[in-house]
């Protein structure tokens, strides 16, 4: 029997589309609801927005959102600079051996949780470096070592981050690279192009969708990413999902609506941030589809 | 003839960089669980051992239970995400629609925006249906994660597939399971694999999700991990 296409089609769509909208768009929808004030754990159930307006009124609110944008732009733009320069670089070498791509991938293979854990023992007051800086005369004590952990700038959890997804950035563009060969570049050699010209007018924009696509990812995650913050931050100001997540495990279950409120406020900013960013990077380089697929 | 080109230089160089920059960290930390004693400002333990790896493989240290769990919970999402992901990488890469667009963006959702709201709202849901602190409901949280992933690179290996090839098989008279294992599966095998292995290690890095869903009662390695920073902290 000839199942109709279009039946067919959706019905290989379904179960991908069942998950994430059951447990994810549905769960941000019961987020939502609970926010503003529906099926509190204390019994109330009625419209109110008391939870965002207490946000509002929060200091601690206001520090912990202006250090997640700060770390999270930040650590993309770094990653995203040198993701791409090293899949650019490397494209040749990557094209012979696959050993490139298997050294891209450890980083991409080490949980965050250890990956912290190992930069501490590298960049810690006490770590390789300040021994190092020591042997060398550099310094007398650790104090004198200048903070990277639970530091006031977010070094260490930047430093963290470009480890992890400056490697995703740069397999993503390397991808798309070797799908697309050198025709193009070749191309606009033979009609005469500069290598700038080539950069500028070929290359990149080639490459443009797979390093705007995986950086929006990268941002995404590093906003609402919680591990690494968690190890190497300071407790204030802490990373929104930190704040978010010591308020919702808090004994006092009147607390939890706010923080989840404060959970979808930052699903919203870093939504209108993303959706900026195409916006940019259609203005910039004129690209319409930002994603590989 | 060949000279070291600047290029060549560079490579090299980069290739120094990424493992020295990502290995370094990495074997220090081997080295700390092999040292007993390792005092400032000495650049080498003073006393090497293998107490700390004696003690991870105790029953006192609960780290093979939570090994178990941690390995169970991640190959059980890593199977229902490969199998949810591959039909709808398939119609993502081969067909075209009108709701395309949307679907993959709906599709895209959890990795463009941070998952702690929905994760919030599915511990809510999950409480109602009694499926907080067990292994079910921590790898469904687990699969919200993993699909994404798993449906954009399989629509990858899809998309350089060239269909054709498929209904040539079947001209030629193949069966549909025959197809799929010399045709569609050799093909899509490379994929199949970093999605598998990326959904492994998402489910395996899970530290918040497997907090909040699992109630502190479902311990993976991670939520070990953690304790053990606390407390030697």
């Amino acid at each position: 029997m000839l199942l109709n296409f279009t039946v067919r089609r959706w019905l290989m769509l379904a179960p991908a589309l069942a998950v994430i909208g059951v447990l994810f768009a549905g769960g941000l929808a019961l987020a939502a609801a609970q926010s503003l004030g529906y099926f509190a754990p204390t019994g109330e159930n009625a419209l109110t927005l008391r939870h965002y307006v207490s946000l509002v009124d929060d200091r601690e609110i206001y520090a912990s959102l202006w250090l997640t944008l700060k770390l999270a732009t930040a650590a993309t733009m770094i990653s995203a600079v040198a993701g791409s320069a090293l899949a650019l670089g490397l494209r040749e070498v990557a094209r012979r051996s696959r050993t490139i791509n298997l050294l891209l991938q450890i980083p991409l293979s080490v949980p965050h949780l250890a990956m912290a854990g190992a930069l501490i023992t590298v960049i810690a007051p006490s770590g390789l470096l300040a021994r190092g800086a020591y042997a060398l005369g550099f310094i007398q004590q650790p104090a004198d070592f200048p903070a990277f952990i639970n530091d006031r700038y977010g070094a260490g959890i930047v430093l963290s981050y470009v480890l992890k997804e400056a490697p995703f950035i740069a397999l993503m563009t390397l991808a798309l690279l070797a799908r697309l060969g050198d025709e193009y570049e070749q191309a606009a050699r033979v009609l005469g192009a500069s290598a700038w010209q080539r950069f500028r007018h070929v290359t990149l924009p080639l490459v443009a969708p797979a390093v705007v696509s995986s950086s929006l990812m990268v941002f995404a995650f590093i906003f609402g990413a919680f591990e690494v913050p968690f190890i190497l931050g300071r407790p204030f100001p802490a990373m929104l999902s930190v704040v978010a997540q010591q308020r919702y495990l808090d004994v006092n279950l009147a607390v939890r609506p706010g923080a989840i409120a404060l959970a979808v406020v930052s699903a919203l900013v870093t939504a209108a941030l993303a959706w900026a960013y195409m916006r940019l990077t259609r203005a910039l380089i004129g690209l319409e589809r930002p994603f590989v697929l | 003839m060949k000279n070291p080109t600047p290029t060549k230089v560079l490579e090299a160089l980069a290739i120094i960089a990424i493992t020295g920059l990502t290995a370094t960290p990495l074997a220090l930390l081997a080295a700390r669980s092999l040292a007993q004693s390792w005092y400032w400002p000495s650049l080498t333990p003073q006393v090497w051992s293998v107490r700390a790896w004696k003690y991870v493989f105790s029953p006192t240290a609960d780290v093979l239970p939570a090994l178990a769990t941690s390995l169970s919970v991640a190959m059980v999402v890593t199977l229902f995400a490969v199998i949810v992901a591959l039909p709808a990488a398939r119609v993502l890469a081969w067909e075209e629609f009108r709701a395309k667009r949307a679907v993959i963006f709906a599709l895209l959702l959890p990795v463009l925006t941070p998952p702690l709201a929905a994760t919030m709202g599915v511990h809510a849901l999950f409480l109602r249906y009694g499926l907080t602190d067990t292994l079910i409901g921590v790898a469904l949280s687990h699969l919200t994660l993993t699909v994404p992933y798993a449906t954009l690179m399989l629509t990858g290996s899809f998309s350089r597939l060239d269909p054709d090839y498929e209904a040539q098989a079947r001209t030629l008279g193949a069966k549909t399971i025959d197809v799929w294992r010399s045709v569609t599966f050799p093909a899509i095998a490379p994929g199949l694999a970093v999605a598998a292995s990326f959904a492994f290690l998402i489910s395996w890095s899970q530290y918040l999700t497997t907090l909040l869903i699992g109630g502190a009662r479902i311990v993976t390695l991670p939520l070990t991990l953690v304790a053990f920073q606390w407390g030697r902290r």
